[in-house]
């Protein structure tokens, strides 16, 4: 089904991402699919569930619709409580079962864009396929875990999600590595549709070891009316992380909102940020970054593109800088090709403003917790719609990361 | 409670005191007159210990303590709070969350925020956007959390309608004189607990609260104190100059 339809993936095996340091493939073997299945998240092994919890995928589902573990390129386990209005299995069980899948298949992303989308294409990658039927309102998130347990390893998966006409769900996906997988990659394809009047939320929380290197790949089309909302927290610390989702909101009135919070601590290199290309009339798009810098490198992009009449667009991107020596770099465009949009974007790099610390210090809190209360009013005050449990994160993160000195 | 002992202060790189001695006793209200730019607010930010004044000279003792050199948070805590003329903005920190930092994490400080027609505002982002009215009130409140025993007060009057100055007033009046949970006077003469050093231009803000003494301040030095009223009073007909100018006659003879 793949070969043949993309004859210059091979080639691409050679190409570089557009953005971050280069990656040799050949440092890692591809992962394992065999990993052991984990049929109840409850008798997961204590070292998984810490490593789940903190990226917030949580053993008791009470407040989860359904859950998919992946360990390297094995799916341990995939649980659904609301079969009839949400579907979860992997890929490949769901290339199996419906042709129609062909249409959605490497549709949103070409797998000649660089060599990680094409390692993934030519390994015929699993991932998870999450579908939301049509009309169905999905109450509690679905939650997915894609964990790397061994070192040198590459896991490489390649998930769809499809929210169909007029149907909602929240999903929060945690990304995290085990302590003897420092060394390792992991590259996540993944392409998302949310169709006419459809809503998707996608939360994704990390927590990597210091030598990790990640590299995701995401697309998304929206439909008529669609909403796409994409929560991406990083804050502790990482090898190299480079990320770069595109939105292509294809339908009228369907808009887009990135919210990026990223922590870069000495010796991470995060590149983040995306893209959303506004096709349609009357499509909107915010990208909201924050990010502080605690010596690392820290870029920061986001480009919008305006290509339909009435498009609405605004892009932030704020960084402050704890420590000298590291890069912190905003990077914001606007393009246009039609005269009749509005799109705007601010952007801003400097230290916490002493004044406000004093200011707060004159209320008897010691300056660590001033200091703490800026840094995450600054994190998550001007980002609204975050939900509760990114927020618990984001404030452990921050009380750990000990910014006061 | 307070004294301060040939204060020499640097701000922006100028000498903006040149020596200021004066002393605040325990329950004492002082009022601090001055034009503009002769250094009060630097004397206030000095007290509490700001970071753009630099002590040069001088010392400043607090409950006997010296306080010269110390953090701003420590002497929060030792009972010094200041309500600022232009507090900065907070973006992302919601009042509500400050009021209740400000009361040792009492979660139960922001309670008496309607009384502050400040209700409302908690969930704001401090100060972002709050008119003078509002910026007053939001002080006022942090402070009843803070609960100090000694207040800097800058200016609280300036910028506000004449509606909201009664109710300005009357919170600047229970600061000084209700300590927690005390309701007020019970009868009796009030017993004073707080004691205030007071910036104003109008002194409308002495028909909420009974000042003891007041100071004028120009270029950096004291140049005479007397009675509140007194003072201001030859300021309203005279002027600042010649104010000063019979004042120091009055020294020299």
């Amino acid at each position: 089904m793949q070969n043949g339809e993309h004859p210059g993936v091979k080639d691409a095996l050679k190409k570089a991402g557009t953005y971050g340091p280069d990656v040799d493939l050949d440092d890692y073997k591809v992962g394992s699919s065999d990993t052991g299945r984990i049929d109840d998240l409850e008798k997961a092994d204590e070292t998984t569930k810490d490593l789940m919890v903190n990226v917030g995928v949580v053993a008791d589902e009470s407040e989860r619709d359904g859950s998919i573990i992946f360990i390297d390129n094995g799916m341990s386990h995939c649980s659904n409580k609301t079969e009839d209005g949400v579907e979860l299995m992997s890929t490949r069980d769901a290339v199996a079962k419906y042709d129609w899948l062909k249409d959605y298949f490497w549709k949103a992303m070409d797998p000649e864009k660089d060599k990680f989308t094409a390692k993934t294409y030519l390994e015929e990658s699993d991932g998870y396929f999450i579908r939301v039927k049509k009309g169905y309102h999905a109450k509690n998130p679905v939650q997915t875990c894609m964990l790397l347990k061994n070192k040198n390893t590459m896991q490489n998966l390649h998930n769809i999600i499809i929210v169909e006409e007029d149907a909602s769900l929240e999903i929060i996906t945690g990304c995290t590595t085990d302590r003897h997988a420092n060394n390792a990659l992991h590259i996540g394809v993944s392409e998302i549709y949310v169709k006419d009047g459809g809503s998707l939320s996608f939360s994704m929380i990390h927590n990597w070891g210091s030598d990790t290197v990640v590299r995701p790949r995401t697309a998304c089309i929206l439909g008529k009316d669609a909403k796409y909302v994409n929560n991406y927290v990083i804050l502790n610390p990482v090898g190299t992380l480079q990320s770069f989702p595109v939105t292509y909101l294809n339908g009228e009135g369907a808009s887009c909102k990135y919210n990026t919070i990223c922590l870069a601590h000495k010796d991470s290199n995060i590149d983040t940020g995306g893209a959303v290309v506004m096709n349609a009339p009357y499509t909107s798009a915010e990208i909201m970054s924050r990010s502080l810098n605690k010596g690392g490198k820290m870029i920061a992009r986001g480009r919008l593109s305006g290509n339909a009449e009435k498009v609405k667009a605004h892009l932030e991107c704020r960084s402050i800088v704890l420590e000298d020596g590291g890069l912190t770099l905003a990077v914001p465009e606007l393009e246009s090709t039609v005269a009749d949009v509005e799109m705007t974007h601010e952007a801003a790099v400097g230290k916490i403003d002493r004044d406000q610390i004093e200011y707060l210090m004159s209320r008897g809190l010691t300056e660590d917790d001033a200091v703490s209360m800026i840094v995450r009013g600054f994190l998550v005050g001007g980002i609204k719609g975050l939900p509760e449990n990114l927020k618990r994160e984001i404030d452990d993160a921050v009380e750990k990361a000990n910014l006061g000195n | 409670m307070l004294e301060i002992k040939d204060l020499h202060v640097e701000a922006g790189g100028r000498e903006i005191l040149k020596g200021v001695s004066l002393t605040i006793a325990e329950g004492e209200t002082c009022v601090l007159f001055g034009p503009n730019g002769s250094g009060k607010s630097t004397l206030l930010a000095a007290i509490m210990g700001y970071g753009h004044c630099t002590v040069t000279k001088g010392e400043i003792l607090f409950k006997g303590q010296d306080i010269t050199h110390m953090g701003v948070d420590e002497r929060a805590r030792l009972g010094i709070g200041m309500m600022m003329q232009r507090p900065p903005n907070v973006a992302g920190v919601k009042l509500g969350d400050l009021v209740r930092a400000a009361a040792g994490n009492d979660p139960n400080a922001t309670k008496d925020a309607e009384s502050f027609k400040m209700d409302n505002f908690l969930e704001r982002d401090v100060n972002v956007g709050f008119s003078g009215g509002e910026i007053k009130r939001s002080e006022l409140l942090q402070l009843s959390a803070q609960k100090p025993d000694f207040v800097l007060l800058d200016e609280p009057e300036s910028g506000v309608d004449l509606e909201s100055i009664d109710l300005i007033g009357r919170k600047v009046h229970d600061l000084l004189y209700m300590k927690s949970g005390k309701k007020g006077c019970d009868g009796s003469r009030c017993a004073r607990h707080v004691s205030a050093l007071v910036i104003t231009h109008t002194g409308q803000i002495l028909d909420y609260i009974g000042a003891d003494k007041a100071y004028i301040l120009q270029n950096g030095v004291i140049r005479c104190s007397g009675r509140p009223t007194d003072l201001l009073k030859d300021i309203r007909e005279r002027g600042y100059k010649e104010c000063i100018s019979c004042r120091m006659v009055n020294i020299q003879e």
